[in-house]
């Protein structure tokens, strides 16, 4: 009498003997085991290939840093000193229509410009000058103006922060630099 | 003549449990490289370029670690 391999009966989920299993259990019966260990293995395999798509975005990243150029910032006139008074924002875009920025008059002689875009999920971010805070009202996300750095909330980094030239009474903008702190 | 038996035998049921085994350690690396992704995307949103290359090192060494032991795993049953 051949002794059949364990790995090879079929074991109904239930676990109750054959003869106890509905008739159409009989009819199509399943290697249950064996069918727990092909889908935990495809899960396996699943996993791997989301692991090979994660390696492609940190390529695709490298890539976009190493090769990609750096921008040429064109100078910009974006308002006069004489037309924004102590406490005052412009609302202005540099270099292009998608690129909203803020431009604070700080003090007298203090002119500050910041992205308006919150680092956190882009949302509109409130200059309030006499708290000496950027606001962002989507998830109360702080920022210092003086600097531009994250004081408090979600935000995962400082306003990028647009660099400014003021000759006489005219201010350009020349650039913005990232930041990671 | 004795049959020769080079390999041995894993029932099933320990295959599964190794499996399982080899399963939460793919996890693990695979929240791992969510993070590294992540991180690398705002550092370079934040203009930071000098991380770029160790994190896709990382990365692709976190890889060749889930590939090997999927690797295992079809070894096992065969």
């Amino acid at each position: 009498m051949s002794v059949r391999d364990p790995d090879e009966l079929s074991v109904p989920p239930d676990g109750r003997p054959a003869s106890e299993q509905p008739q159409w259990r009989k009819d199509f019966p399943i290697d249950w085991p064996q069918d727990t260990y092909i889908s935990r293995r495809e899960l396996g395999k699943f996993l791997v290939l989301t692991s090979f798509a994660f390696v492609v975005g940190q390529a695709w990243i490298w890539i976009k840093g190493w090769f990609g150029r750096a921008p040429k910032w064109p100078v910009t006139k974006i308002g006069r000193v004489s037309e924004i008074s102590v406490g005052e924002t412009l609302l202005f875009h540099y270099p292009d229509k998608l690129h909203p920025r803020l431009l604070v008059r700080a003090s007298e002689h203090e002119l500050l410009a910041y992205d308006q875009k919150c680092t956190h999920l882009s949302c509109p971010v409130i200059a309030e000058v006499d708290k000496s805070i950027f606001y962002c009202p989507c998830h109360h996300g702080t920022f210092d103006l003086k600097t531009g750095r994250v004081i408090s909330g979600p935000p995962p980094r400082p306003l990028p922060k647009v660099k400014l030239r003021v000759q006489g009474d005219e201010i350009f903008a020349v650039g913005v630099e990232d930041r990671m702190s | 003549m004795r049959a020769h038996r080079d390999r041995r035998y894993i029932p099933r049921f320990q295959r599964t449990t190794i499996l399982l085994g080899i399963l939460c350690v793919v996890v693990l690396i695979v929240v791992v490289q969510l993070w590294l992704l992540t991180a690398t995307m705002n550092a370079y949103l934040g203009g930071e370029r000098d991380l770029l290359l160790a994190a896709l090192i990382v990365s692709a060494l976190c890889f060749a670690l889930n590939l090997g032991l999927l690797r295992y795993v079809y070894k096992l049953d065969r």
